[in-house]
C-alpha cells in the first residue's frame, strides 16, 4: 500500500508542519519504505496479548498535598517569543469575521 | 608532567580530596583541552566557563572549610543538551530552541550539582535525541576521536566524544532506544541505560516518555558506577520514577567475582549482518567470562527480531504527542508573527522551519501510526508485541542472570554514510531497542577493536537489576585490562 502524496499533504496539515513541495516528494517516498519496514509487526500472532503502554507496572501515583515555591512570573515569562503586560502575547486565534 | 586529563573520574576526585589537585585546576585542564581539541570533534553546544570555575572553586573551598567532599566533587562533565540547566543554553541539537535558556534545573542537573560535579558544557546530539550518529544535529556533527571522518554513534555523540577525546572524565547521555550504548560501543566507552524509572526523568526534553532514560558514559566502569550512583533515586517530580533504595552499583563494579553466574547469549542477536570483527570479539569476550568462572549458555528470544519495527511505531508515534509542545507560543522559535497570521498558521511556518528532516519524518510517522484507521495495526500492535519482548526477557531470566550481545552490529561507520537512507541508519539500535522496551538495564562496554575501531559488548539484566550489569562490567573490564596491559583508548589515535 503506497503512501500517496496527498496523503503525506494531510499527515503535514495534522502535524502542524509546512512543508516545500520538495520535502512532500522526499517524504512520501521514504515514509512509504519506513512503514513498510514496521509493519512486520503484523506478522506476529497476538490476538489476545495485552498491549504495554509502560515497561515497569504502575498505578496512580499521587505527591503529598504540600505547598511549594514555583517559578516567577518573570522566569516563565523570560524565554517566551513575545510577552505583554505579564502575559505571553500570542498570534490572533480567531479569524477576523468570527 | 601527568595529565589530569587522562585521570578517571574516581582518581580525580580522589586527589581533590586529597589535595594533591585542586578543583581549579581540574576544571582548567578540561577547559584547556577542549580548547585545543574540540574545533576538531565538535562534542559541546556550549561551555560554561564561568559556571565551571564558579563550582571548582566551591568544591576546593568546601574543601578549605573541612567538609567531606563525595566521590565525584571537582569531576569535569559534559550535560547532553537534553537536560534544563539554569544559566545555560538548551537546544536540544534544534533550532526550535536555539538561545532558549530554561529557568529550572533538571532533577539530573540539581543531583550533579549537589554531588559537587562540574558542568563544563552542553553536549551535541542528534535533534530532540532522534538518530544514530549526531549527523541530525542542527550544528554540525560530532566526529569520533578514534577516526575523525567516522560518526561518534548518537544520539549521545557529544557526550560520548567527549569522554572518547579526554575533554572530561564523564558525561550524561540519555537513551531511549539505544542512544547512550550505541555511542559508548563505538567511541570505546562504558555506557549504561539504567532500569526505566531509575533516574528521573523531570527536566529532560521528553521524545518518546515511556522509552527515554538517562544515564552515564564513562571510561571505566567504576565511574559510570559512581555516577550512576549520584544520578539515580526516587523523585516526586517525575511520576514514573521507581520508588525503590538504589541498586548498590558502586559496590557491584568492584566485586570482580563472577562464580556461578549465568550468561545468556541471544540468539537472534548475532549472524547475518553483524561485522565478522563484532562477532570476533564478541566470542573473545565471552571465553574470558567463562575463564571467570561464568557459565555462558545460549538463549532464544523469538519477538526480539520484531522489536526494531515496534520500536519505529511506539517511538515515534509518542514523539509526535511530546512535540507538540514547540507551538511557537511560549518559548522557542517563532516565525512569521507579522500581526496578520493566525496563530494556527505562526505554528505551523515555525515547525516547518525549525524541525530538521529526522524530526519531521518521526513526526509524520507517528501521526500517520495513530491516525484512525490504522491505530490498531500499527500502534497497538507494536504495544502487542512490546508486551512479548518482555515475556521473552522474563522467560530467558528463569535460567540465566543477565543476557548478552554485541551492543551494535558494526563499527563506527562514516559520517555521511547512511543519512539518505533512514532504515540502514535505524538498524544500529537493532540490538539495544528490547531493553527499551522490557524497561531493564543494560551497559555497552568495550572489549578491542575491529579494524582499528572499537567493539561494544552489551549486557542486559531484568529491571531493578542494575548491578549485575556492574558486576560482570566490573570483572570484564578488569581482565581485559589486565591482558592488554592498559586500557582500550590508550590505543586511541593521539589529538
Amino acid at each position: 500500500m503506497a503512501i500517496t502524496r496527498d496523503e503525506v499533504a494531510h499527515l503535514a496539515r495534522l502535524s502542524r508542519l509546512a512543508l516545500s513541495d520538495e520535502e512532500l516528494g522526499t517524504l512520501a517516498s521514504q515514509l512509504d519504505v519506513i512503514i513498510g519496514a514496521v509493519a512486520r509487526v503484523a506478522e506476529v500472532a497476538a490476538g489476545d496479548i495485552p498491549p504495554t503502554t509502560h515497561a515497569v507496572p504502575l498505578t496512580n501515583v499521587f505527591r503529598a498535598d504540600i505547598t511549594r515555591t514555583s517559578l516567577s512570573q518573570a522566569d516563565a515569562l523570560a524565554g517566551a517569543p513575545a510577552a505583554e503586560d505579564g502575559r505571553f502575547r500570542v498570534p490572533r486565534i480567531l479569524d477576523m469575521d468570527e | 608532567m601527568t595529565d589530569v586529563s587522562r585521570f578517571s573520574a574516581a582518581r580525580t576526585a580522589a586527589a581533590i580530596a586529597a589535595g594533591e589537585l585542586s578543583a581549579l585546576e581540574v576544571t582548567q585542564a578540561a577547559l584547556d583541552r577542549i580548547a585545543k581539541v574540540d574545533d576538531r570533534i565538535n562534542a559541546f553546544l556550549h561551555v560554561d566557563v564561568d559556571g565551571a570555575v564558579a563550582a571548582a572553586r566551591g568544591v576546593d573551598r568546601r574543601r578549605a572549610a573541612g567538609e567531606r567532599l563525595g566521590p565525584l566533587a571537582g569531576v569535569p562533565l559534559a550535560l547532553k543538551d537534553v537536560f534544563a540547566a539554569r544559566g545555560m543554553p538548551t537546544t536540544c541539537g534544534s533550532r526550535m530552541l536555539e538561545g532558549w535558556r530554561p529557568p529550572y534545573d533538571a532533577t539530573v542537573v540539581a543531583k550533579l550539582r549537589a554531588a559537587g560535579v562540574v558542568i563544563i558544557g552542553k553536549a551535541n546530539m542528534d535533534e530532540f535525541a532522534m538518530g544514530s550518529s549526531t549527523e541530525n544535529s542542527a550544528y554540525g556533527p560530532t566526529r569520533n576521536p578514534w577516526d575523525t571522518d567516522r560518526i561518534p554513534g548518537g544520539s549521545s555523540g557529544g557526550s560520548a566524544a567527549a569522554v572518547a577525546a579526554f575533554e572530561t572524565p564523564v558525561s550524561i547521555g540519555t537513551d531511549t532506544g539505544g542512544s547512550i550504548r550505541q555511542p559508548a560501543a563505538v567511541c570505546g566507552l562504558v555506557g549504561v541505560k539504567p532500569t526505566y524509572g531509575g533516574v528521573s526523568r523531570y527536566g529532560l526534553v521528553a521524545f518518546s516518555s515511556s522509552l527515554d532514560q538517562a544515564g552515564p558514559l564513562a571510561r571505566t566502569v567504576t565511574d559510570a558506577a559512581l555516577l550512576h550512583a549520584a544520578i539515580a533515586g526516587h523523585d516526586p517530580l517525575d511520576t514514573t520514577s521507581i520508588e525503590l533504595p538504589v541498586p548498590g552499583v558502586v559496590a557491584a563494579a568492584a566485586s570482580r567475582d563472577l562464580r556461578g553466574v549465568r550468561i545468556g547469549v541471544v540468539r537472534e542477536l548475532s549472524g547475518d549482518g553483524y561485522d565478522i570483527g563484532v562477532r570476533a570479539r564478541f566470542s573473545d569476550a565471552l571465553e574470558v567470562l567463562v575463564g571467570l568462572g561464568a557459565e555462558v549458555i545460549e538463549v532464544s528470544c523469538p519477538h526480539f527480531v520484531y522489536a526494531l519495527p515496534a520500536y519505529y511505531l511506539i517511538a515515534p508515534s509518542e514523539c509526535s504527542s511530546n512535540l507538540a509542545r514547540f507551538d511557537a507560543m511560549r518559548f522557542g522559535l517563532r516565525i512569521g508573527d507579522d500581526g496578520e497570521a493566525g496563530a494556527e498558521e505562526v505554528m505551523t511556518r515555525t515547525r516547518g522551519a525549525g524541525f530538521g528532516a529526522e524530526v519531521k519524518r518521526r513526526i509524520m510517522l507517528g501521526t500517520y501510526a495513530l491516525s484512525s484507521g490504522y491505530y490498531d495495526a500499527y500502534y497497538g500492535q507494536a504495544q502487542k508485541v512490546r508486551t512479548l519482548i518482555s515475556q521473552d526477557f522474563a522467560a530467558a531470566y528463569e535460567r540465566v542472570d543477565v543476557l548478552a550481545s554485541p551492543t551494535t552490529p558494526t563499527v563506527a561507520f562514516r559520517l555521511g554514510e547512511k543519512v539518505d537512507d533512514p532504515v540502514a541508519m535505524y538498524l544500529s539500535d537493532l540490538c539495544t531497542i528490547p531493553s527499551n522496551l522490557a524497561g531493564g538495564p543494560a551497559m555497552s562496554l568495550p572489549v578491542g577493536l575491529a579494524d582499528g575501531l572499537p567493539v561494544g559488548f552489551q549486557i542486559m539484566a531484568p529491571t531493578f537489576a542494575d548491578d549485575r550489569l556492574y558486576q560482570v562490567g566490573g570483572a570484564l573490564e578488569a581482565a581485559l585490562d589486565a591482558a592488554r596491559g592498559h586500557p582500550l583508548l590508550d590505543d586511541a589515535p593521539q589529538l
